[in-house]
C-alpha cells in the first residue's frame, strides 16, 4: 500500500471475544484452530517454538497459559520479509465480565524490519477478525 | 454490541482525524496529539476516551509515557459485517463512477 505509514514500529491490535481465556489460547496455539483463521496455515506453538511451517517461525520467550505468549516472528512467505531481521510478537489475554476475553497483540522490534511491518499491518487484523468467527460462530470467514 | 459504539465514535470528524493523525505516526502522546489539534487538552482527551472505548484505540504505557496506538481491528469487523456482505464489486464500481466524474468535471 504506497498510503501506508511510515512509523509502524509497533503495531497494536485489540479484540473482544465471546469465549474465556483457556478458549483463546487453546485457538491461537492449535493448529486445528489456526488452519481455520491463519491465512490457512496450521501452527503449533509450544513453550519453545512458534512453528507456522513456510510462512513464519519463532522462539517463544514467554508461554503463560492462558494470559500471555511472547515470540519472535520471522516472516518466510516473501523472500524479502525472510531476509529482514527478527521482530516480536506478543499476545495478551484479559478475562472481562460476561465471559469475554480481551485479546490484545503487538508486534514490535519491526524498527529494522520496514517490509515485514508494512506486510503484517494489515493481515493481523485480518487474523484477529477470523479467530474471532472461529470462536464465536466456529466458522472462520468465508473466502 | 460494540458496532453502535464504533459508528459513533467514527461519527465526528475530529476523532477522524486524530485516528488519521495515529495511522500517519502511531504511538503517540496525549500532548503531541494536542500540540496538533487546535483544541484544549481536555477536549482532545474527552475525543480519545470516546475512541478508546469504541476499541478505536489502544493506550499503552511505555515508562512514564502513555501512548495512543490505533487500533483497525474494530474497522475490519465492520468491514467484514457490512462492506463485504453488500456486494462490494458493485459498490466499488459506483465509487469509481464518482471519482471518474467527479474528476473531469
Amino acid at each position: 500500500m504506497s498510503t501506508m505509514a511510515t512509523a509502524l514500529t509497533t503495531q497494536v491490535y485489540s479484540i473482544f471475544i465471546k469465549a474465556s481465556p483457556e478458549q483463546v489460547w487453546e485457538a491461537i496455539t492449535t493448529p486445528e484452530f489456526t488452519e481455520k483463521y491463519f491465512y490457512g496455515v496450521p501452527v503449533t506453538i509450544t513453550a519453545e517454538t512458534f512453528d507456522g511451517g513456510a510462512s513464519a517461525q519463532g522462539a517463544v520467550v514467554e508461554f503463560d497459559p492462558p494470559h500471555k505468549l511472547v515470540h519472535s516472528w520471522r516472516a518466510l512467505y516473501d523472500t524479502e520479509t525472510a531476509a529482514e531481521p527478527e521482530s516480536r510478537v506478543t499476545w495478551e489475554i484479559a478475562a472481562q465480565d460476561g465471559g469475554v476475553s480481551l485479546l490484545t497483540v503487538v508486534h514490535d522490534r519491526l524498527d529494522e524490519s520496514p517490509k515485514t511491518a508494512e506486510s503484517v499491518a494489515g493481515g493481523w487484523s485480518y487474523i484477529l477478525s477470523g479467530l474471532k468467527s472461529v470462536l464465536e460462530t466456529g466458522k472462520g470467514l468465508a473466502g | 454490541m460494540d458496532d453502535d459504539r464504533v459508528f459513533k465514535a467514527l461519527a465526528d470528524p475530529t476523532r477522524r482525524h486524530l485516528l488519521d493523525r495515529l495511522f500517519e505516526r502511531d504511538g503517540r502522546t496525549l500532548t503531541e496529539l494536542e500540540s496538533e489539534l487546535e483544541m484544549t487538552r481536555f477536549g482532545v482527551m474527552k475525543h480519545l476516551k470516546v475512541l478508546e472505548e469504541a476499541g478505536l484505540v489502544v493506550a499503552r504505557r511505555s515508562g512514564r509515557e502513555k501512548l495512543h496506538f490505533l487500533n483497525p481491528v474494530p474497522i475490519r469487523l465492520i468491514h467484514d459485517r457490512w462492506i463485504s456482505k453488500y456486494a462490494e464489486r458493485h459498490v466499488a464500481a459506483l465509487a469509481d463512477l464518482k471519482h471518474e466524474l467527479e474528476e473531469t468535471a
